[in-house]
């Protein structure tokens, strides 16, 4: 009798959370499905043709390339500094390089302005030298760098510490300099864990909103980028936030296949 | 069976929170930015007036209001800052007739600390120029300021003035921001919004041949859940309440019809 109970007992269990799973799942992937067959494909074709989308798209494009540069050329000896050092000052620096990842856009706004800004703390300085940093596209790509640099470097830690130390030492002994194993043995060896970062960063930055509109404003050819594009376009021409929503999405499904991909070889 | 408890107690508190919250009708009114500083006094009082009614403000851009409605936002009553936004609710149905509630005048701010733009005339030596975008109403007003004075400064003017727009933001209370930050040096925001910044952004009168007039239509939402509340809030608006809270923020009389 009792094993009835308890067999009854796990079936409603499983009936149980299988419902909430499926639930969440839905969450997930209705909207999605939403957005895709919200309209007639046609129509979504024609909303692309927007005087809006080219420019967007382009600096979109250009600033990401630009933004994964800077964070792939500074985020790599960061994080094997990082992944190296030792140390209550090092984990000080790993947790302050990983909280704009977990910070909202919006305080990244307000921070960048208060650091950048005219009125901010740089702003004098950067007055004399002639630069006005707010409302440019270079603004963009600092936007992009303070949210998506996090998302590397974590990566790209996390890949260094797996690097076999004895392989570094050996390298060591052969008579290569510090820097020479950097690049010639610990680069190489992370490379799966960096590239997986990089995939990552760069979607964060595709997708980065709050801290570009607060920071670098909202101006079509110059920091109007795709996320701004569509929140604008939301107001005027819901196709239009429709087929740049798809074209984002498409982004994104091709990235996680590619890193996907890369994992597995 | 003593395990099934805490979802006992949630299911129940699931149940009882919405009711509670039922228990004083809320109106929601969606105003145009703009109006922040005069309806938060006018919403108080009339909730003195009509207890337990408790209003609900949410300021935004009016596009932005305009479309949250046709998505079925829950909306009682809205306040748009243009025509432009309201009229096409009226053709899909989806409010009442809207009636002229406030009028404003566009005005130039500057930052403070600079003294390169003493009017309109100047506002091409701007080295950053701030603007609602086309569908915000300021940012069409400001258009419409801009070939008005075209009659005064040259046909060029509204493109040497376009040239200096770094931002296009998506509504006024941004666009102000942005000369109080003083990251703007100059933008064209209401008398009312200049009113609410008053000592955080200097005032830069138009021309009269460049002035515009915008008016702001109110209209109950249809799908609004409190029709009598939403009516009532409509003549209290236009009542001297709302005149009064009007004047108070800085909007202009409203010319004879």
């Amino acid at each position: 009798m009792e094993g009835r109970g308890a067999a009854r007992g796990d079936l409603a269990i499983r009936g149980a959370l299988g419902l909430v799973a499926g639930l969440l799942f839905a969450l997930l992937a209705f909207p999605l499905a939403a957005l895709l067959l919200g309209a007639p494909p046609g129509e979504l074709v024609r909303a692309l043709r927007d005087p809006a989308v080219l420019p967007a798209a382009g600096l979109s494009l250009a600033s990401t390339s630009v933004s994964l540069a800077l964070i792939v050329a500074g985020g790599t000896p960061l994080a094997w500094a990082i992944a190296r050092g030792a140390g209550r000052r090092w984990r000080a620096v790993e947790t302050l390089v990983e909280l704009p990842a977990v910070l909202p856009p919006a305080v990244a706004g307000v921070a960048l302005l208060l650091a950048f800004g005219r009125r901010g703390v740089l702003g004098p300085a950067l007055a004399r030298l002639g630069l006005g940093l707010p409302f440019t596209s270079a603004a963009v790509v600092m936007a992009q760098s303070f949210v998506a640099a996090p998302f590397y470097v974590q990566a790209a830690v996390a890949a260094f510490r797996r690097v076999d130390p004895d392989l570094l030492f050996v390298a060591r002994t052969l008579g290569a300099g510090r820097a020479r194993v950097f690049l010639t043995v610990a680069v190489p060896v992370a490379r799966p864990g960096l590239t997986g970062g990089a995939a990552l960063a760069w979607a964060r930055a595709l997708g980065e909103f709050g801290a570009t509109l607060m920071f670098a404003g909202n101006m079509p050819g110059r920091t109007q980028t795709l996320p701004l594009a569509i929140y604008t376009a939301l107001e005027s021409d819901l196709r239009t936030a429709q087929s740049l929503s798809i074209l984002l999405v498409a982004a994104a499904f091709a990235l996680l296949v590619a890193v996907r991909a890369g994992r597995r070889s | 069976m003593r395990r099934r408890r805490p979802l006992l107690v949630l299911l129940l508190l699931l149940g009882a929170t919405p009711a509670a919250a039922r228990q004083r009708p809320e109106l929601v009114v969606f105003e145009a930015a703009s109006l922040k500083e005069a309806l938060a006094p006018l919403a108080a009082a009339f909730e003195a007036a009509h207890p337990p009614a408790r209003v609900i403000l949410n300021a935004a851009g009016s596009q932005e209001l305009r479309a949250q409605i046709e998505h079925g936002a829950p909306a009682d009553v809205f306040v748009s800052a243009d025509h432009r936004q309201m009229d096409p609710l009226v053709a899909a149905h989806l409010v009442e007739t809207p009636v002229r509630f406030a009028c404003n005048r566009p005005v130039l701010v500057t930052r403070l600390g600079l003294d390169t733009i003493a009017s309109l005339a100047d506002l091409p030596r701007a080295q950053r120029l701030v603007l609602g975008a086309p569908e915000v109403p300021i940012g069409a007003y400001a258009e419409r300021v801009f070939r008005r004075a075209a009659t005064l400064y040259g046909a060029d003017f509204p493109a040497r003035v376009q040239a200096r727009v770094v931002s296009r933001e998506l509504n006024v209370r941004q666009v102000l921001a942005k000369v109080i930050l003083g990251e703007a040096d100059a933008a064209v925001v209401y008398a009312s919004d200049a009113a609410a910044a008053r000592g955080k952004v200097r005032v830069v009168a138009l021309p009269p041949a460049a002035d515009v007039l915008a008016e702001y239509p109110i209209a109950r939402v249809r799908a609004g859940a409190q029709p009598a509340l939403a009516r009532a809030f409509l003549d209290f608006a236009r009542g001297p309440a709302g005149v009064a809270a009007l004047k108070e923020a800085g909007f202009a009389a409203c010319p004879a019809p």
